[in-house]
């Protein structure tokens, strides 16, 4: 018999040099108690949270906390059933509307996560002859949703815009076309050039999709997302989030303003054959989106925190994914696993948490500590931090 | 030189600058295993190959792509 498990043995190999050293496994933390949006207790220590992606602390919010526990109450502990039978409640219509309102757009579809967002929308209104535009540096998910379709995958480099063009100008005549981009990349925490991207698409009739995970609430005059910030957000035809990061929960969504759009209902797999979000989570996502609208003091306080981060990190002496703070993430750039893992196990011990990131997660074979800053954290919470980071930064010979 | 030998010289060519081994390079040769790119180096080699002769080889087609005479076989077939 053939072990089906043998093709993970490379894997298990490194993992298992990498846990010999005696590190404590960067993959495998628990929080034993979590008491606000930036501080929890692991290993029985008070830790700050920089690797969460809390964005605008909305998870302890009290309207929000409260809406959720009311929908318990009133609706139960969960719909056991898909949208499109009898998963959908006054709940998650009102959590639609909600989205619809937020970003100024005629619909809005709510998926169990955002995971199934992207694999949803983009399995489905891509077929077999059409072309898939997208950025090498895409999310996970993205790629799963193209793999879920039949249609032609064709990556370009990241953010360049004449890879792009280039691209689309060779795509067969006739054939459908979706670019598929990313406001916030994840891993680095740079944006991209919507503007001259969404434009080069348009000009050569693709429609886009823009999946706006890491910028809602955040960027933008109304926290609808880097497109908002760049003036082009009419343009986009799809855009695809996640209650997860900002809005503090979990489930995911696309908003659109195409006219047919309301057929993915009952079209959409990744949609129909899955349960939808619980009562208390739609409700939680709702009223925290709506908050969220009004929050333009949390959006100065984050890019007040991003800047300061960005710029005392530096000043240590650390390599940073981008020279200027362009989001809520801030990538620390690690020599390798090894350091990265000692580096990691060091910030623990002073009691911050950020997350490890390392291939295929990452772009170029990098491994990062990759920091993700919340609206709530105080002031003297970015001095501690930046305090932390000497201290283990020195004790592992990352700086001197 | 027929075109489809005049592709292979342009693929070989267009191959030298990754082959870090400094490997003969045959139409026999495979990508992953003899010239042992990883998916990186693919990318910029693809990236490559699709401005030199101005086509579009998706993921879907480089799934079946293993050697280089397969490459030229598809670029030929692109062509056509």
């Amino acid at each position: 018999m053939t072990d089906l498990f043998s093709k993970f043995d490379p894997l298990i190999e490194q993992r298992d040099t990498l846990l010999n050293t005696g590190v404590t496994d960067p993959f495998n933390l628990v929080m034993e108690k979590v008491e606000s949006p930036t501080v929890a207790i692991c290993n029985g220590r008070r830790t700050i949270l920089l690797g969460t992606y809390n964005y605008m602390g909305m998870t302890f919010d009290p309207d929000v906390v409260a809406a959720g526990k009311k929908a318990l109450d009133e609706f139960g502990s969960g719909t056991t059933g898909s949208r499109v039978l009898n998963g959908t409640y006054a709940g998650h219509k009102a959590c639609e509307d909600a989205l619809k309102d937020f970003y100024a757009m005629d619909h809005a579809m709510v998926f169990s996560t955002g995971y199934q967002a992207n694999l949803g929308i983009i399995s489905t209104i891509a077929g077999k002859d059409d072309y898939i535009i997208l950025d090498i540096d895409s999310h996970a998910s993205i790629y799963d949703g193209c793999a879920l379709g039949n249609a032609q995958i064709v990556p370009f480099r990241h953010n360049d815009i004449d890879a792009l063009e280039k691209r689309l100008k060779r795509v067969p005549e006739g054939a459908g076309k979706l670019v598929i981009l990313e406001g916030v990349y994840s891993m680095l925490g740079d944006i991209a050039p919507l503007k001259e991207m969404v434009a080069v698409s348009k000009a050569n009739g693709a429609m886009v999709l823009v999946d706006e995970a890491h910028s809602m609430g955040f960027i933008g005059e109304h926290g609808r997302g880097v497109a908002e910030a760049q003036g082009i957000i009419d343009d986009v035809d799809f855009i695809i989030g996640t209650f997860s990061k900002s809005v503090g929960t979990v489930g995911g969504f696309c908003v659109s303003n195409h006219p047919k759009f309301e057929i993915l209902r009952l079209v959409c797999r990744p949609y129909v054959f899955t349960a939808s979000l619980p009562p208390s989570v739609v409700a939680t996502a709702a009223t925290s989106i709506r908050k969220l609208m009004d929050s333009a003091d949390k959006r100065a306080h984050l890019w007040e925190n991003s800047k300061r981060l960005h710029a005392g990190l530096r000043q240590l002496g650390f390599t940073l994914g981008t020279d200027e703070p362009q989001s809520a993430i801030i990538a620390v750039i690690m020599p390798d696993l090894e350091k990265g893992a000692a580096m990691w196990e060091a910030l623990l011990h002073e009691g911050l948490y950020v997350n490890l990131a390392r291939p295929p997660a990452t772009p170029a074979g990098m491994t990062l500590l990759r920091c993700s800053l919340c609206a709530l954290h105080s002031e003297e919470q970015v001095g501690e931090i930046l305090g932390m980071f000497a201290a283990a930064g020195r004790a592992t010979g990352c700086i001197s | 030189m027929s075109d489809r030998n005049q592709t292979l010289a342009k693929v070989v060519q267009t191959i030298e600058p990754f082959n870090k081994k400094g490997i003969d390079v045959t139409e026999g040769t495979r990508f992953a295993q003899d010239l042992e790119w990883d998916s990186l180096t693919v990318l910029d080699f693809v990236a490559n190959i699709e401005d030199e002769f101005d086509v579009l080889i998706s993921m879907n087609m480089q799934a079946e792509i293993e050697t280089v005479g397969q490459l030229v076989d598809a670029l030929e077939k692109l062509k056509a």
